[in-house]
């Protein structure tokens, strides 16, 4: 098992990427904001070459990414999600090509590895920080993907809000990182999301069924893969699939009893 | 949201007290192409002004520009306090969003930090039963989130309503409901109303004055002479001239 403090940092990402992803969903931003996650790549490469923590070469890397996003989607008439598209798979050949054998593989998939004090300490805020976001602009966030219009009649600077919205987005897929990889972190992020979308009928249980299966699947991903000696990152990402594929029978079974 | 600077002249407060909205000038450019050029009007404070036009004449753009949403040249000067509540043209949302007419209602009174209570009044004054505002916003009926969309504009005490086409796909009890409930608004709170619409034979009876947007010539006053059937087909185009538009204007 992983350190009490790598376990609790990996729940609280989870967490955080359960309320992203929320949004996320309902802003039908799923192949996006995947997509995005792809751009840590050439960071996390980059940082391996140099011998840097491949953590701050993924985040940095990150948030040049979600920049050129906002940018994009504010400055240009090019559809944002053809840009999307190709800058991000480019972004993952670039890595590839950058990083090699069980290094690339570690960055795509994850690895259990244990953090210093510094990287938990830092990490925990910054998940404090992501879920306190999450939580404070989620009326914001809510008007804005019914209309923008909406919430700028109500003094709310639109192009801020999504920009700090993406921010926290790409910090969840930062703080995920050495967990999940950039393959499989997009997926944590969307995956319960999805899963809450179809089950919940109002927000708040949009938001409980998200969070609670997000940290339910790092969980139980975790405890499985340390008993089976394997990377936790895959299992995490396979409980999160059944949990969505249960979800499904779950809400489908009972309609059709009532039917009968 | 951005206000156009008022100039300093004598008479600007004796005029404020009489217009709730003047617009000088104003100018709107979308991708290089002009849709609103040099446009000149006022409404008065407790007035309802009816934007009419062909499709594309740029009525909805008039009013995004008016509430901010879009760059704009020229002036517009709001009266002293004005609170704007925007209804929108029907949304594209997804039938599937699990947020409830009552999750979006709350969502304005967190951001604007208006009494809970606020919620449950904008319901009443819409007649939305607490059941209705308890369903996703994909189970409601058009009519139904019409008046979610008009209960979220009402919060937060607004003096002015803008409403972009507020009986779009609604059957004809549904219409006269709505007009029924904006002019009982209209009545008990002097609220000042500018509202998009198609139907021609309801804006002769409920606006004060008409604002008749198109290609070729923009036409301000009073219904009796904005929608004459010369000047309905001038705007509109011959094709549309035996269209119910024209039909209802030269019953009047």
């Amino acid at each position: 098992m992983p350190a009490a403090s790598d376990l609790l940092l990996a729940l609280g990402m989870s967490a955080a990427a359960g309320l992203v992803g929320s949004i996320a969903v309902m802003r039908r931003m799923a192949l996006a904001s995947d997509a995005l996650s792809h751009v840590a790549l050439p960071g996390v490469a980059l940082a391996l070459l140099l011998h840097v923590s491949p953590l701050a070469g993924g985040f940095v890397a990150l948030v040049v990414g979600t920049l050129l996003v906002w940018a994009l989607e504010y400055r240009t008439r090019i559809p944002t999600e053809a840009v999307i598209g190709v800058l991000f798979s480019a972004a993952l050949a670039v890595g590839s090509l950058m990083a090699s054998g069980e290094n690339l593989l570690e960055a795509l998939i994850g690895t259990p590895a244990v953090s210093g004090r510094l990287d938990a300490t830092l990490g925990l805020a910054t998940t404090g920080l992501v879920i306190a976001f999450m939580i404070r602009a989620r009326s914001r966030l809510v008007i804005r993907l019914v209309s923008p219009d909406l919430v700028g009649t109500l003094g709310v600077n639109v192009p801020r809000l999504d920009l700090l919205y993406l921010l926290a987005f790409a910090l969840t897929v930062a703080l995920g990182l050495r967990y999940l990889g950039v393959l499989l972190m997009g997926s944590l992020i969307i995956i319960p999301a999805t899963t809450a979308m179809y089950l919940a009928r109002n927000l708040r249980s949009m938001q409980i069924i998200a969070v609670t299966s997000a940290v339910g699947s790092t969980l139980i991903g975790t405890i499985v893969s340390s008993r089976l000696g394997t990377s936790s990152g895959p299992l995490v990402i396979v409980v999160a699939a059944i949990v969505f594929l249960v979800g499904l029978f779950w809400r489908r079974w009972p309609r059709r009893r009532q039917k009968a | 949201m951005r206000f156009g600077k008022a100039r300093r002249r004598s008479n600007d407060q004796v005029r404020f007290a009489e217009n709730g909205l003047e617009v000088e000038h104003l100018s709107v450019s979308l991708d290089d192409v002009h849709v609103l050029r040099d446009l000149t009007f006022a409404v008065r404070a407790g007035s309802t002004l009816a934007v009419i036009g062909p499709n594309g004449a740029g009525k909805t753009v008039l009013l995004r520009a008016l509430v901010g949403a879009l760059p704009w040249s020229g002036t517009i000067r709001w009266a002293a306090a004005t609170r704007i509540g925007y209804v929108p043209q029907k949304l594209d949302l997804e039938r599937d969003l699990p947020l409830t007419a009552l999750d979006l209602l709350q969502a304005k009174a967190d951001v604007c930090r208006s009494p809970a209570s606020d919620v449950t009044d904008a319901l009443r004054l819409v007649e939305l039963s607490p059941t209705t505002a308890r369903r996703t916003i994909g189970r409601l009926s058009g009519g139904e989130f019409q008046r979610v969309l008009l209960a979220f504009a009402l919060m937060g005490q607004p003096t002015v309503l803008l409403f972009d086409e507020p009986t779009a796909g609604l059957d004809e009890p549904g219409v006269h409901a709505v007009y029924a409930l904006l002019q009982r608004l209209q009545h008990e709170r002097g609220l000042t109303v500018v509202l998009i619409s198609h139907e021609l034979n309801i804006v002769y009876e409920h606006a004060d004055r008409v604002l008749c947007l198109s290609h070729a010539h923009t036409y301000f006053g009073a219904p009796a002479d904005v929608l004459t059937p010369e000047r309905l087909s001038e705007a509109y185009g011959e094709e549309i001239r035996l269209h119910d538009h024209d039909r209802h204007a030269r019953r009047e």
